[in-house]
């Protein structure tokens, strides 16, 4: 465990392959400095991300989990997937807080590819959100994800 | 798992990884991870002695997984799927780790770098256990190609994938081709006639028999994937018939004739309901302009339009249709809109009759013009002194910040023509002169040397004072504010996305740039396509450019379509979907997540089955499956949990 003082956040972003990824990717294509304690990770959609990725982040140790993916309406490479996270993000957000999880942890956000800069102010606001909340001091492993997936059943 | 054997290759890209990430560091850290037998750090890992070295340690140590931290996968992914398949093992047996993109180039903290390449390289690392192998399956490639917008752009793409032998359906919004290249008078900086040019390649449409030209027309719909395309194009009616022979009988019957402000001529000229769009319109037939005319309107109208055709081509009753075509591969082309000058308030656009904008000014100087190529002011006068002002809607922070590239050379141009015609003092105020083209500098040179005048300086407003327009800005050469009185302003109004960009964006799924032209997949590896594979930009509609370089990128652009058209083949998408019948119990929750219709309940067997063809990939349904029996493959529960774990296994 690192000290208080030290404490570096562990924040999960899970980016759709074909806007946030690559607003990601121009991020630093345009060398646009953020911080750097957001730990990505590509997906073909943000659809595909699905709760129980979401409670293994949060299980495993993630302070914060970021999921990002093309513009609402229609810029979704596969029609509609950013439509089904947004209703998934919906649905799971009250649950967080069962969990003894400030909602404020899970983040979605529409990310396009020519949105380098937006890439970065949202990694930065959001890695200061989850700064200013502290640890999340959870039931780690994998006693803490079965106790996760205890709550939803 | 005890037989994976993994090489970790960490790439310093010169500096541009390693001058920020301690590359070696990296290497040494993974040769400790679980699995790893060999870890290397390298100058370059995509040149040749990089994908060397790759090759002679999967035979040395009998590798069978390999890990590459380098730049974004979305760059060199497909090449390092090379190296690992030509060393006999299966692409998909390799992952990368973005440390360049999302590490060195973000931040100049060494440490935090360092570290964030590290917790990518272990997850990469983590993952790759469970990596499996993916042999993707190739179907047959529709052999026909789609261009959407038919101005100079899409005709050059139309004419040369057509001219290859394939069959080329040429979609425009107009009743005619040509785009904004037919309104053009002349062309910098050799001055030769626009038209001239361009309706010899029109009329090859129209002869080219592999070419299906269908004007008036939009693409609505868009199904299937790279190889597969079925669109569905939506045309207007024209209320004339096929055979019409454009003999102009029935524009010149129409009652309301020289009563509606005719578009091509940009307001400067009217024409009637029924009307040819221009002299060398392709196809050349009238068409009935639904919003004016009164038959089409209100139902009432003497209808003299049809009484005056001797052909009986006039139809009130066509309706709307779709069709359906197939085709393997797009070439968007869609243009320009031209800055409406009138959002641009100082100048007064819209106020004084006499402050008109560079399309406006094209139209007077062309023969075949409202004016017969006459400039004249609003009173028919011919103007003493001319004032051009540049960058109207481009390098501006109020409209467009961007830079519309023609602007500079098509006002030197104007300058030209309007000096050639009138005589007048010519007064440009510009930012910069952006001359960079092939002859452009020598045209400037040419211009200055004809008289015209040059004076740096943005315009702060344009008045009107005992009848005569009064220009005032800073010459910011000499530091001193001037007041110029001219008889007319030409505003070199520069280039915005076409109207329809954003709806055309949706329904082809491709991205557009921040300043809304579509975007290409990548500026200079692969500046041609979308990420959206198998659909290509040309000219304008990826950004403002002049006509050599929209031929260009034209030519470019069908030089691609015929690249995968000539293959046949295309393969499928890798990360499809598949559905274990073990476990999956029929519940269909997945089979209306499901955009493309990929998946279908089997009455037989009581589960879900793929097609595997339809499927694209995304996975969203994989999401879904309440008993996970569906596994997207490449981005399993288990790779991206293996990802998750070695993320957050921090501080080892």
């Amino acid at each position: 465990m690192q000290d208080k003082k030290n404490w570096e956040p562990n924040i999960i972003g899970f980016l759709c392959n074909w806007c946030s990824y690559a607003g990601a990717d121009l991020a630093g294509t345009s060398r646009i400095q953020y911080d750097t304690a957001i730990r990505p990770i590509r997906v073909m959609c943000s659809g595909r991300v699905e709760p129980s990725f979401v409670i293994k982040a949060f299980s495993q140790g993630a302070d914060g989990v970021l999921i990002a993916g093309c513009h609402i309406p229609a810029d979704c490479h596969y029609t509609n997937g950013n439509f089904k996270a947004l209703k998934r993000y919906e649905t799971f957000l009250p649950l967080l807080e069962e969990l003894g999880i400030e909602k404020e942890r899970l983040r979605l956000e529409w990310i396009s590819a020519s949105e380098g800069e937006k890439f970065a102010v949202v990694v930065n606001e959001f890695t200061r959100t989850i700064r200013g909340l502290g640890p999340l001091n959870l039931c780690k492993g994998e006693r803490g994800h079965a106790h996760m997936m205890e709550v939803f059943k | 798992m005890n037989d994976i054997r993994i090489g970790v290759y960490v790439c310093h890209c010169g500096s541009n990884i390693g001058g920020v990430v301690d590359c070696k560091d990296v290497a040494e850290y993974a040769a400790g991870l679980p699995g790893v037998v060999v870890s290397r750090d390298n100058l370059y890992m995509c040149s040749d002695p990089g994908q060397a070295l790759i090759k002679d340690d999967i035979k040395a140590y009998n590798l069978n997984r390999i890990v590459v931290a380098s730049c974004s996968p979305r760059m060199h992914e497909p090449t390092f799927r090379v190296v690992v398949q030509e060393s006999g093992l299966n692409p998909f047996y390799l992952q990368m780790a973005n440390i360049r993109e999302h590490v060195s180039w973000v931040t100049t903290d060494t440490h935090k770098a360092t570290q964030k390449a590290k917790d990518l390289v272990r997850a990469a690392a983590n993952r790759v256990f469970y990596n499996e192998a993916i042999t993707t399956s190739e179907i047959d490639i529709e052999k026909s190609v789609l261009v959407i917008g038919g101005g100079v752009a899409g005709i050059q793409a139309a004419l040369t994938t057509a001219g290859a032998g394939y069959k080329t359906y040429l979609v425009e919004k107009k009743p005619t081709i040509g785009g904004v290249m037919a309104q053009l008078d002349k062309t910098f900086p050799t001055l030769d006639c626009s038209a001239c040019i361009l309706t010899p390649k029109m009329v090859d449409v129209a002869r080219q028999e592999n070419i299906e030209l269908i004007t008036n027309a939009e693409v609505v719909g868009l199904k299937g994937a790279v190889g597969n395309y079925e669109v569905t194009v939506r045309k207007r009616p024209r209320y004339v018939k096929d055979d019409c022979s454009g003999c102009g009988a029935c524009a010149d019957a129409c009652v309301l004739k020289g009563r509606i402000p005719n578009q091509f001529d940009y307001g400067l000229s009217k024409r009637g309901a029924a009307y040819i769009p221009f002299p060398q319109a392709v196809p050349l037939k009238a068409v009935i302009d639904n919003e004016n005319c009164l038959m089409l309107k209100n139902g009432k109208c003497k209808q003299s339009c049809a009484k005056a055709c001797e052909r009986g081509s006039i139809d009130f009753g066509q309706k709307e249709v779709e069709v359906q075509v197939k085709v393997g591969a797009i070439i968007v082309a869609t243009g320009f809109k031209p800055f409406d000058a009138g959002r641009t308030t100082k100048y007064g656009y819209g106020i004084y009759p006499d402050v008109i904008d560079a399309l406006q000014f094209e139209r007077m100087t062309n023969a075949s013009g409202p004016t017969g190529g006459k400039v004249l002011t609003s009173k028919g006068e011919i103007p003493e002194k001319i004032a051009i002002i540049h960058c109207v809607g481009s390098r501006d922070e109020n409209t467009n910040a961007y830079c519309s590239r023609v602007c500079c050379m098509y006002s030197l141009k104007h300058a030209h023509l309007a000096m050639e015609k009138t005589g007048a003092q010519v007064f440009n105020f510009y930012m910069d002169i952006r001359a960079f083209g092939k002859g452009y500098e020598e045209f400037y040179k040419r211009i200055q040397s004809e008289g015209a005048h040059f004076i740096r300086g943005k315009v702060a407003e344009v008045t009107q004072k005992d009848g005569k327009l009064r220009v005032k800005a800073e010459d910011t050469l000499l530091g001193k504010i001037l007041e110029i009185g001219v008889d007319m302003v030409v505003l070199s109004t520069g280039l915005e996305p076409c109207e329809d960009a954003s709806k055309l964006a949706e329904v082809l799924h491709i991205n557009r740039s921040q300043d809304g032209f579509f975007m290409e997949a990548h500026p200079k590896l692969n500046p041609l396509e979308t990420p959206t594979a198998g659909i290509y930009i040309a000219g304008c509609s990826q950004g403002p450019k002049d006509i050599p370089d929209t031929v260009c990128q034209s030519i470019g652009c069908a030089g691609e379509v015929l690249r995968l058209l000539n293959t046949g083949k295309v393969a499928l998408e890798s990360t499809i979907v598949q559905i274990d019948g073990d476990i999956c119990v029929g519940c269909k929750i997945c089979e209306n997540l499901c955009p493309y219709g990929a998946l279908a309940y089997s009455q037989e067997d009581n589960i879900m089955q793929v097609e595997a063809a339809k499927c694209k990939g995304c996975g969203t349904c994989a999401a879904a499956c309440p008993s996970k029996a569906i596994k997207q493959q490449h981005f399993s529960a288990e790779q991206v949990f293996a990802e998750i774990e070695a993320l957050l296994e921090r501080g080892q």
